[in-house]
Parts: structure tokens; C-alpha cells; sequence
């Protein structure tokens, strides 16, 4: 049987660390976000440099550990004689991870906008970036939603790397609450109980949207 | 920072054996992985009653869950209920755990693209139910998955990396290390591993989308 009076004597810690784990998901979510967007119109943009800019960036990005990220977002600083605080680092390696996947996410829901689209709206004489910013991505957000969901589900797992530099999250909290008590296992499932209470919610609407958008195809 | 002193031979001997490691615990957790992850996807698939429904909540648990902290689970808390792991296998359990269900998952939607249309035609054709999914679904769902379970591949190789917090001698674990010695490894260090990371895992996609323009 659990034992509930490790949860409830450690209830502020575990308080403070899943707000964290909100907070640092949220603001990695809209960093990545913008971010993204940006990286994904480089990749599509008529103009080759920027191609190759964003294209290497999805594919180095992509391609090595997050751990390794948040490592060098944590570490490299110091290095260099700066000073950074752990939650910055761990929501800035977070950003540049998860900025890759999304950009590839938009970009596949631009591309799936029909040609024609952009052809009807240059020849109407808009600009590339008037076309971009009023046709192609307000129709392209309808079809990215439920991928994007999924990478702000995985944004929340992630965001237990925090724990790793000590960035104050659920995780960190979890081994602070278990190296007080010498009790790892009740800990523990508490700590999954909390991520549980974020993720599941998120899957089941991200499940949603993704049937409801295929069905008004 | 200083190459000269990061790249000296032996700290590159250290990184390869850190990496062998790294290599080494994927290909054993995807190898057992895929068996499980067949095993839950067909029973899922094949709905039976009571066990496709514990297998959705484990499924549905699991993949929520962030791997590190199973990882912490395996090595920190089994041991209180009488379970005690080395790094290595704890390391891997965790993998296999996790990454079993996202399998899992990608044979499941393999095995419910392939048309109604092929069971009833083989089941009229007097195969029963068994014979059919052996012979005629999984040969076909297989083949679809295969661009999947590649990029899966790939993630896996990245996550072992979680392990360097149960301090499993793998490549990040390596690199901390030289990394202690002196504060001026630290950035041609992490640009070393982030090379070794990304070239094996850029020649694993591009095998993916090899394999995708084949099969689909």
C-alpha cells in the first residue's frame, strides 16, 4: 500500500514542482512555437541560403540527444566564464530541441495547403509574406493542431531533464523528496501520479482533435 | 577552450567506449522492444477481452510517463520491493518498458491500415483466424512499419542517453567525465559527441526514408 503521508507531508514540494513543470513546459511551448514557425518558413522560403539554414538546423537538432542539449545549455556557459540559471537553461535547451520537430510539423501543414493557393494570392498581387501570413498559415494551423499537441505532450515528458540540472521541476523535487525520506518507491509513483494528471488530459485531447479533424476532411 | 587537450587519443578512446555502450544498449532494448512491443500491439489488435484492456491502461500509463522517470524507477525503486538491478540492466529495462509502447503503437495503427477486405478474403477462403493474421496481416502491416520503427530506432538511440543520471558508463556519461577534468573540454567535448550522436542517427534516417520510398 502507498504510504499517502509521504504526499501529504511533502505536498508543498510537489506543488512547487509540478507548477514548475508547467511553467517551464508553457514557456518552451511558445519559444518553440515561434521559433518553429520561423525555421519552418525558412525551410520553404524561395530562397535557397535560408533552405539550407533551416534545413540543417531540423536535421543536426533533430539527430542528437536532448540531453546533450540541456548539457550544453547548462554547462557551455560556464565554460565560457557566464553565469545561467538552471530553469533557464532546461527550458532553453528545451526550446531548441522541440523547436525542430515543430518546425517540421508546420511545415508539413503548409505544404499540405494546395498550390494553388499561394498562385490565386500572388496573382491578386499580394506579397509573399502577406500571402503567407493571411492565406497559407491560417489554414495550415487547422491541420498542424493535433501534431502539435503531440509535441507539447512530449515537451511536458521532457521537461523532466529540468530535474537532471536541478531546475526545480516535479522531477528534482521527486529526488529531493526521496534522498529526505530514504523512500524512493511511494515517491516515485506520486511523482508519476502528477505527471499523469498532465499527460493523460493532453493525450485524450490530442486523440480527439485528431478524430474530429479527420472526419470534417 | 582547449581541442588540442579534448581530442588527445585517450580521451577519444574513452568516448568510443562510452559510445559502444550507448550502441550496445539500444540494439539490445530495440531488439527486445520490437518482440514486445509485436506482443502487445497483436493482443491489442486482436482484442481479447480482459488482456487488451490491461494492456491499453499499461499502454495508455507508460506513454505518459517521462522516460527519465522510469528510468529513476527502475534503478532507485525496484530495489526497495526486492528488485535489484545493475545500472546496465536497469538501464535497459526502462527502455524496453517505455519504448515497447510506442511500438506497440506503430504496430497497432500497421496491423488497422491493412483493409478489411484481406481478412474476409482470407477467412473465406477457409484460414482461420490465427492463419490469417500470420500469414496474411503481419506479413503487410510489418512491411508499413518498418520507415516507423526505423525513426523509433533513432529516438531510442537518443534517450539512452538519459541513462548517464543513473551514471551508466555510456557516451554522455564519458563525456561528463572528461568533462570534469577541466572547464575547458567542456565545449569541444559536447561538440565531439553531438558529431557522434548526429552521424549515426542522420545515417539511420536516411536509411528511413530509403526504406519509406520502398515500401510505401
Amino acid at each position: 500500500m502507498l504510504n499517502f503521508s509521504i504526499l501529504i507531508d511533502h505536498w508543498d514540494m510537489y506543488i512547487e514542482g509540478f507548477f514548475n513543470t508547467i511553467k517551464a513546459s508553457v514557456f518552451a511551448m511558445i519559444a518553440s512555437l515561434v521559433a518553429g514557425t520561423i525555421i519552418a518558413i525558412f525551410r520553404i522560403a524561395p530562397f535557397r541560403p535560408l533552405n539550407w539554414l533551416g534545413t540543417m538546423y531540423v536535421e543536426f537538432i533533430r539527430n542528437i540527444p536532448l540531453m546533450l542539449i540541456v548539457f550544453v545549455f547548462f554547462f557551455a556557459p560556464s565554460a565560457l566564464g557566464l553565469r545561467i540559471n538552471s530553469f533557464l537553461a532546461g527550458t532553453l535547451g528545451l526550446t531548441t530541441y522541440t523547436a525542430a520537430f515543430i518546425a517540421e510539423s508546420i511545415r508539413a501543414g503548409i505544404q499540405a495547403v494546395p498550390k494553388g493557393q499561394m498562385e490565386a494570392a500572388r496573382s491578386s498581387g499580394l506579397t509573399y509574406v502577406q500571402t503567407m501570413w493571411y492565406i497559407i498559415l491560417p489554414q495550415a494551423i487547422k491541420i498542424v493542431i493535433p501534431p502539435l499537441g503531440n509535441q507539447f505532450l512530449n515537451l511536458v515528458k521532457n521537461s523532466s531533464v529540468l530535474g537532471v540540472i536541478a531546475g526545480l521541476d516535479l522531477m528534482y523535487f521527486g529526488d529531493l523528496i526521496s534522498s529526505e525520506t530514504f523512500v524512493t518507491f511511494d515517491v516515485y509513483i506520486f511523482v508519476a501520479m502528477f505527471y499523469l494528471l498532465l499527460t493523460i488530459p493532453l493525450s485524450l485531447s490530442v486523440s480527439f482533435l485528431e478524430r474530429r479533424l479527420a472526419k470534417n476532411r | 577552450m582547449d581541442f588540442i587537450g579534448a581530442y588527445s587519443p585517450s580521451h577519444i578512446i574513452f568516448l568510443l567506449k562510452g559510445f559502444s555502450v550507448t550502441l550496445l544498449v539500444a540494439f539490445i532494448s530495440i531488439t527486445l522492444s520490437f518482440i514486445f512491443g509485436i506482443m502487445i500491439g497483436v493482443l491489442r489488435y486482436t482484442k481479447v477481452p480482459v488482456i487488451s484492456h490491461l494492456l491499453a491502461v499499461w499502454v495508455e500509463t507508460i506513454r505518459n510517463l517521462p522516460l527519465l522517470l522510469i528510468i529513476f524507477f527502475t534503478f532507485f525503486a525496484l530495489p526497495e520491493i526486492g528488485l535489484k538491478l545493475d545500472k546496465m540492466a536497469a538501464a535497459i529495462l526502462a527502455l524496453v518498458v517505455f519504448e515497447s509502447t510506442m511500438l506497440s503503437e506503430i504496430v497497432r495503427s500497421g496491423l488497422n491500415s491493412i483493409e478489411k477486405g484481406q481478412i474476409e478474403a482470407a477467412r473465406s477462403s477457409g484460414l482461420n483466424y490465427l492463419q490469417t493474421l500470420w500469414y496474411i496481416i503481419l506479413p503487410q502491416a510489418l512491411r508499413r512499419m518498418v520507415p516507423p520503427i526505423v525513426s523509433q530506432f533513432i529516438s531510442l538511440l537518443k534517450d539512452t542517453s538519459f541513462a548517464v543520471v543513473i551514471s551508466l558508463p555510456e557516451l554522455m556519461n564519458h563525456a561528463q567525465i572528461i568533462n570534469g577534468k577541466n572547464i575547458n573540454y567542456v565545449i569541444p567535448i559536447f561538440i565531439l559527441v553531438a558529431l557522434m550522436y548526429f552521424t549515426v542517427n542522420y545515417l539511420l534516417s536516411l536509411v528511413s526514408r530509403r526504406l519509406e520510398n520502398k515500401y510505401i
